[in-house]
């Protein structure tokens, strides 16, 4: 999950990075009264998870509350990148000597965490990665011994940070490492970290991603979950515990077991739907190696439920489950489904006891129902139906 | 031969009593694994009777190698145990730890890879992974024993379903050893471990590998492929159709920016020489086409 700045600042505070005051507002009004509390000048910041904001005009100065109102009142519902603006983020405003990078993530070829961190900060860190290499220090962390002062001294030597902040900046490192790992986070970025004019250390602008597998020892970070952007028919999945996403101009609703397999019956489906008019997957859901009755009933309404849907194709490979209750299963969702059901319905069993399988469903003679050999055959038919 | 696993291979369950970690112990059992015992902190002494094999309970891994001999784990414990599980199966020099468990924080996981490391005396396989079988010899997690027999064909594979599938296509023909390699960001064996020991492993005349979204393990396992495989390599790249900045189920299987992406991943195979297939099926017939069978 990745969090809104104004959150990555909360966690800041919380592991006591240095940060500056910040608050969030959801109308004009509250940017207001957030604004007259800090006092002076603030800057109001959209709130979007997509990067070019600034440029966008999703950031402004603002020279008192009613300033900020206004300027809270122009970027609240602007379009940045597709994201609408729900929320701004109120912060202080500080007059800036330097700006700095620094980032923990995981680094997923090496198999480990990495740190990086620049003096060139404030702008497109790729863009400094890519023409001025030598200006980002890569430095990586082993999971197993962190980050101690003694490192975060290396890391900043190695980055060439100026003598007069590089003890301050090791402090933050340290700390950013404790918020990385109490937090269960795979990305926490500053950009910028900065050098005020009075010569102090403080995170300006954050980006932290969470590690979802990570939910049960984090109870705190449900709080976090913005339930206003999420799609209606992944919320509703998300509820029935299943592992749906929504994929944009699809016709084809799919259903599969295991992540790969489904994955893998989305690729057959667009690339076979290419005869028909340029027929697509409309969804990924994976139900997981057990394919119950219930989670099928559960995964065909969420797709069936899903009006872009014209065809659907369940793909199961029987390995541990065999077919015959993944038939059953089927049979019995449509049953629970009853009237709900009307789109037709492509299913490919193999694997383990897929004759008995294909019999049940034979004899259960559904009308939507109709069953194809092969994944390749399958996709072909259902994209076929798709197009009807 | 196979890879990793053989007939003699030694297992001991991390987890046997809990309930996967019992029905997946009596289909290894069935499947002709050697399966010696189980640990569970606080339940060592006890002896649980699967199917008529009695199997003795352990407190630590350690404990159970002692008494067993073992020399391959494997790990069903949930993940929330499975780091403190991983790292006593690592500090009792175990050779071979696979864990099957879905759902370990990658901050676990990145600690006990480091951890393995640091020691050097284990090889982890996964996490979130169906584990890895060499037919007719030893099966050590999930993958169904009955889907293939014993053949020429060596498997690498992110994906469970796919590794099923891909086994089921060409059953036929048969396999050295399939290993699901798991699909988190973080695991212990990769693509190129699977394929440098393929290449020496002299039953082995043919590789498949699948792939998927995310990271660079296939354009690393291309570039290796390059350089050291000489036996031939069928692939398939799944995730073509998946936008960028979702997850696809696997915690690795997501697109960021242009990193990642399937078409760069087969692009990045068939430069090393890789026949990929556009489906499942197709990539099998590459395969009966080098096999000519």
């Amino acid at each position: 999950m990745d969090l809104y700045e104004y959150q990555a600042r909360d966690l800041f505070e919380k592991h006591t990075v240095p940060v500056l005051q910040g608050a969030v507002a959801t109308t004009a009004d509250q940017a207001h009264d957030a604004a007259a509390k800090m006092g002076g000048k603030v800057v109001v910041k959209a709130q979007v998870k997509v990067g070019g904001r600034g440029k966008a005009g999703g950031v402004k100065l603002a020279v008192d509350a009613n300033d900020a109102k206004e300027k809270a009142g122009a970027i609240l519902g602007m379009d940045i990148k597709g994201h609408t603006v729900h929320k701004v983020m109120i912060a202080q405003a500080a007059p800036i000597a330097s700006e700095y990078y620094v980032s923990i993530l995981l680094d997923r070829s090496n198999r480990t965490f990495l740190v990086m961190a620049s003096v060139a900060g404030g702008m497109d860190i790729e863009e400094v990665a890519r023409t001025a290499p030598e200006k980002l220090a890569k430095v990586p962390v082993n999971a197993v011994d962190g980050i101690s002062l003694a490192k975060a001294k290396e890391i900043v030597a190695q980055a060439q940070f100026p003598a007069d902040v590089a003890d301050q900046v090791a402090e933050v490192l340290v700390k950013l490492w404790e918020t990385f790992q109490s937090e269960d986070a795979t990305l926490v970025e500053v950009n910028p970290l900065v050098k005020t004019e009075d010569g102090r250390v403080v995170a300006l602008d954050g980006k932290i991603t969470l590690d979802d597998n990570a939910d049960f020892r984090q109870p705190d970070h449900e709080a976090l979950v913005d339930h206003d952007t999420a799609n209606a028919l992944e919320a509703a999945a998300k509820e029935k515990g299943l592992n749906y996403v929504k994929l944009d101009n699809g016709q084809v609703g799919i259903i599969g077991n295991g992540a790969g397999l489904v994955m893998s019956t989305l690729d057959v489906v667009a690339y076979a739907g290419e005869k028909f008019g340029g027929m697509r997957p409309a969804n990924f859901l994976d139900i997981g190696g057990g394919a119950s009755a219930q989670v099928m009933a559960d995964g065909l309404s969420i797709i069936l439920g899903d009006p872009d849907v014209k065809s659907v194709f369940v793909n199961v490979f029987g390995g541990i489950t065999a077919c015959d209750a993944v038939a059953n299963g089927i049979v019995q969702a449509l049953d629970l489904l009853g009237p709900k059901a009307t789109k037709p319905i492509v299913v490919r069993l193999d694997g383990n006891n897929v004759l008995e399988g294909r019999a049940i469903l034979n004899a259960a003679k559904h009308p939507l129902v109709e069953q194809a050999e092969t994944m390749d055959g399958a996709a072909s038919r259902a994209a076929e139906l798709a197009a009807k | 031969m196979s890879i990793f696993i053989n007939s003699s291979s030694k297992i001991i369950v991390q987890g046997m009593t809990g309930s996967e970690g019992t029905k997946h112990t009596r289909r290894m059992l069935a499947s002709g694994s050697k399966v010696v015992g189980g640990v569970t902190p606080g339940k060592g002494g006890q002896v649980v009777d699967i199917d008529g094999t009695s199997l003795p309970v352990f407190n630590t891994v350690a404990e159970a190698i002692a008494a067993t001999g073992a020399n391959v784990s494997v790990v069903f414990v949930p993940p929330k145990f499975a780091k403190a599980a991983v790292i006593d199966a690592i500090d009792a020099k175990m050779p071979l730890v696979v864990v099957i468990t879905e759902g370990i924080p990658v901050h676990d996981s990145a600690y006990f890879y480091a951890y393995s490391l640091q020691k050097g005396t284990t090889q982890i396989v996964g996490p979130n992974c169906p584990g890895l079988i060499s037919p007719e010899q030893s099966n050590v997690g999930i993958i169904p024993a009955d889907i293939t027999k014993r053949g020429p064909i060596g498997l690498v594979s992110k994906s469970g379903t796919l590794t099923y599938q891909m086994m089921y296509e060409l059953r036929d023909i048969g396999f050295s050893t399939a290993v699901g390699i798991g699909g988190d960001p973080v695991i212990g064996t990769t693509h190129i471990d699977c394929l440098r020991a393929f290449q020496d492993d002299p039953d082995t005349t043919a590789i498949v590998m699948i792939g998927e979204i995310g990271g660079d393990a296939e354009e690393r396992a291309a570039a290796f492929i390059a350089e050291y495989v000489k036996k031939p390599v069928v692939g398939y790249v799944a995730g073509f159709t998946a936008p960028e900045g979702k997850t696809m189920g696997h915690a690795g299987a997501i697109v960021s920016g242009s990193s990642g992406t399937a078409q760069a991943k087969k692009d990045a195979l068939e430069a090393a020489g890789v026949k990929v297939g556009q489906t499942p099926s197709e990539t099998a017939q590459l395969m009966r086409d080098i096999l000519g069978r």
